[in-house]
């Protein structure tokens, strides 16, 4: 027989507030040390009170937005209680009763065209610690730097029918969030619980259900997903056992799954309406607000830089990273020719960080700057040489591109005397390579001319200098 | 007598019980769970107090939690009067002169109950206009914290320092300051005197509301009977909330981050249930489990979710006396003293005495105690309540 495999996501995502979700901390990426991001209330300590974070509701809506879903006007958090020592509280605030966002979907590319994936719902938690164990003292410790850190949870329906589906929806909506501004998407913070079942093709009725739990790498809930259809086929076309609706865990080294002890996860939650946080309301002027401040798309970026001219391959370079758009927009809003932004951008920019080592995602420049360089260039205050040698210092050593010119007296015009002086000077010492040139060896010129410009320092304008350079090589014929 | 667990001045002329937070003073709610608990802050009702210059005296005793009748329960031993019948230690020190007023959480009526047996004032304010911050939680929907002192000045002078919005709270409600006054003319108010709550009480009890109804008569008040027929419902809705948000409050109190651990374990689920089984007393058990019943799966709906649609009624109910009255009168507990007893009957003994005490908490409305008896007043009816309480005081002396 035939079996269709039906698959359903949850999956958590952090959001980029400056705070946690419930006091005033700063998020746990600016923590060096175990519990450098607390306070007594992300700790639990009794008499402190939850407030709100708005920036953080903003954010879950505006995810909302952008799959499609119904914005709940009236939403509420609610407490689920369970013991673990990285739960401070012994208590999570989530919404239970009335999330933020329902109803919505999402497009997934395929081989084969593409697919709506429904979005049953999105709601807001705030996130537990993390239990650090130590092999050697057999103690184990409590870190609550990422507790209250904030959360949302993107409930699917049902609606994957293949592996590939589940990546491609996974891939979307970390690029979609990330350009969002919604979530930095970063390694691991990303995590899922994948539902899964598998049915006689054409049948209606849901098969018995495996909830594989907490899986991060992508890589890896591929295989647990190949895992479970087999493991449920075999059990279903030669009895090998009786499946059951159950929690499994899948263990990356074996490259298999294993249910999870019932203690685990037969727990009964008591969630209830946390009396300490007011209903969020969201009224019509504040979702006006919050439509207004979202970041344009994927999709509307590529329109609009397409528009200015610029190659399929920029584009696809550019939105890659919500930062680089921004620094690409910031630096011709300033007045720079786009074309030639995009290049500095991702030509010498690129060149600069991959000579460090880095990716032109880890790019970090005030857009002024890199303004203010492509400005002296275009006005032939320094030549693009120069320019780029600026730049590896305005990105290398954080200086500002202003004070380093003026420093190393960069823009100070070369008189042409001096140009021809020097012209001179090389064409003497350099006696082979002026008479390979004059042998007819015309790459010998280039030589000649990187000896001039290592003189000059970069300074003078090279097409002047490559213009002395011939005449005076030329006499000597 | 021994009012205090923890002196802070002896010169201070205010006390506050032992839910509320003093940054730097251990503070156990009554509890052997909260042992060593050492707070990093103040509530921010006691840093009102500093501000305006007050100075502390120390920290009262409370029952654990505050769960019981009127402190019986404490980890630091009963608060007896002199005749050997219980009281609250707060009301006992201000009956004694120690302090002028004293600070306490208002969550199941103990410290109005502690006022009516110590012969003192206990006012509990609207819901959100004293901030919770620093206060070890319990009933998070309902507690509130109030004041105590011997006549409606001294509660009112507390109270205008006390009362205001707080960021911190988020059920803080946003304006900054209140005016109360306990001069307003009473002759003309009508007063409704709650049948249900009259015939439920004793004796001795009667009298005392009878006497005060005669006073309030010649004052120039009216007062009327009136029927609250679900007063009972809203009694048991609250007992359910009340066990229901401890139960999931004092869950944090494991053994793992501060207060008492126990010295024997050999996993995390025997330092959890060692801990709590040798940290907690048998009352603050008895809604551990009886919250956690209410709250689950299978009862939520019948229990916790019933509990809140009957808030709603409760509320609209009051609304509807307060259209026609402008406070409520009734005893502010069944009996007017209580001896000594064994400490297994708590959580009945005050399950019974939540039906008079009950309706403040659970909508909202401020409530209290003068002369042995209480009045509720609609929202922001503080300076009623204060002005009634005045005028009777004041013919009285
Ligand atoms: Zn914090």
């Amino acid at each position: 027989m035939k079996y269709e495999v039906v698959i359903g996501l949850e999956t958590h995502v952090e959001l980029s507030t400056k705070s946690k979700i419930f006091c005033a901390c700063g998020g746990h990426s600016e923590a060096n040390e175990p519990n450098d991001c607390v306070c007594p209330a992300c700790c639990g300590m009794p008499g402190m009170l939850p407030v709100t974070n708005r920036h953080a509701v903003e954010l879950a809506v505006q995810a909302g937005i952008m799959l499609n879903c119904k914005i709940n006007q009236y939403a509420t958090f609610d407490k689920k209680s369970y013991y673990y020592p990285d739960l401070p509280c012994a208590y999570q605030i989530t919404q239970w009763f009335h999330p933020i966002c329902t109803e919505g979907y999402v497009d997934v590319p395929t081989k084969s065209g593409t697919s709506r994936i429904g979005i049953k719902q999105i709601h807001m938690e705030e996130d537990a610690g993390k239990l650090v164990h130590d092999d050697w003292a057999d103690v184990t410790y409590v870190d609550f730097n990422r507790t209250s850190v904030p959360l949302i949870e993107i409930v699917s329906k049902p609606d994957f029918r293949s592996a590939e589906e589940v990546l491609n929806y996974l891939d979307k909506l970390k690029s979609m969030l990330r350009f969002g501004g919604i979530s930095e998407c970063e390694e691991g913070a990303m995590r899922c619980d994948v539902n899964i079942s598998i049915r006689p093709e054409g049948t209606e009725e849901l098969g018995v259900r495996s909830e594989i739990k907490n899986m991060s790498s992508l890589a890896s809930i591929e295989r647990a997903i190949k895992y479970e259809v087999a493991r449920h086929t075999d059990a279903l076309e030669r009895h090998t056992e009786t499946l059951v609706q159950e929690t499994r865990r899948w263990d990356d080294m074996k490259n298999r799954t294993f249910a999870m002890r019932n203690k685990e996860t037969a727990a009964d939650y008591r969630y209830f309406p946390d009396p300490n946080l007011m209903p969020v309301v969201v009224d019509d002027a504040w979702l006006a607000e919050i439509k207004n401040s979202m970041h344009a798309t994927i999709e509307e970026k590529t329109a609009e830089f397409t528009g200015m001219g610029l190659s399929a391959q920029d584009i696809a370079s550019l939105v890659s990273e919500r930062k680089l758009c921004d620094i690409f927009d910031a630096v011709v809003a300033s007045g720079r020719k786009p074309t030639d932004t995009a290049a500095w951008i991702l030509t010498d920019c690129a060149g600069i960080l991959r000579r460090g080592g880095k990716v032109i995602g880890e790019l970090d420049i005030a857009p002024e700057a890199l303004s203010y360089i492509i400005g002296m260039v275009d006005e032939g205050k320094i030549n693009r040489g120069v320019g780029k040698k600026v730049l590896s210092a305005v990105i290398e050593k954080g200086v500002s591109p202003e004070q380093y010119i003026k420093e190393q007296a960069l823009d100070a015009k070369v008189d042409e005397s001096l140009i021809l002086e020097t012209v001179r000077n090389v064409l003497t010492e350099n006696t082979k390579a002026v008479a390979d040139y004059l042998g007819g060896k015309e790459k010998a010129l280039q030589s000649l001319f990187g000896g001039c410009m290592k003189v000059l320092r970069g300074k003078g304008d090279p097409a002047v200098i490559r213009e002395l350079l011939v005449k005076e090589i030329e006499k000597l014929r | 007598m021994d009012y205090f667990v923890t002196e802070i001045d002896r010169a201070g002329t205010v006390a506050v019980d032992d839910t509320i937070l003093v940054k730097g003073y251990e503070t156990k709610a009554g509890s052997h769970i909260l042992d060593g608990f050492v707070p990093l802050f103040s509530s921010d009702a006691v840093e009102r107090l500093l501000k305006a210059g007050c100075t502390l005296r120390g920290k009262t005793h409370t029952g654990e939690f505050g769960l019981d009748l009127v402190g019986e329960t404490s980890y630091h031993g009963v608060c007896k009067k002199a005749d050997g019948t219980l009281s609250s230690a707060a009301a006992e020190a201000v009956a004694a002169g120690e302090v002028k007023q004293a600070l306490c959480v208002d969550v199941n009526g103990a410290p109005r109950r502690g006022a009516a047996l110590s012969g003192v004032d206990f006012l509990k304010p609207t819901y959100g206009t004293v901030s919770r911050y620093g206060i070890i939680p319990t009933a998070c929907s309902g507690e509130q914290v109030g004041v105590c002192a011997s006549d409606a000045e001294g509660v009112k002078e507390i109270l205008s320092v006390i009362a205001g919005h707080d960021g911190k709270d988020g059920t803080s409600l946003p304006a900054e300051k209140y005016e109360y006054s306990a001069d307003k003319d009473i002759a003309g108010m009508k007063i409704a005197l709650v049948k249900e709550l009259y015939d439920a009480s004793e004796d001795a009890v009667k009298a005392a509301m009878d006497a005060y109804s005669a006073k309030l008569r010649k004052a120039g008040a009216a007062v009327e009977e009136i029927s609250l027929p679900d007063v009972k419902a809203y009694a048991t809705a609250w007992q359910i909330m009340l066990s229901a948000e401890t139960c999931n409050n004092i869950s944090r109190y494991d053994g793992v981050k501060f207060g008492y651990r126990t010295p024997t374990y050999k996993d995390i689920d025997e330092l959890y249930v060692n801990s709590r089984t040798e940290g907690m007393g048998f009352t603050a058990k008895m809604n551990v489990l009886y919250g956690s019943d209410v709250l689950s799966k299978n009862r939520y709906m019948s229990c916790y979710d019933k509990s809140l649609r009957i808030r709603r009624l409760a509320s609209e109910k009051m609304k509807e006396v307060f259209a026609g009255f402008d406070a409520v009168l009734c005893p502010a507990m069944s009996g007017a003293s209580v001896a000594e007893y064994d400490l297994a009957e708590t959580f009945e003994k005050t399950a019974k005495e939540l039906l008079f005490t009950t309706v403040p908490n659970l909508t909202g409305i401020p409530a209290m105690v003068t002369c042995g008896v209480q009045l509720w007043a609609a929202a922001f009816g503080e300076s009623t309540l204060l002005s009634i309480a005045g005028a009777m005081e004041r013919s009285a002396n």
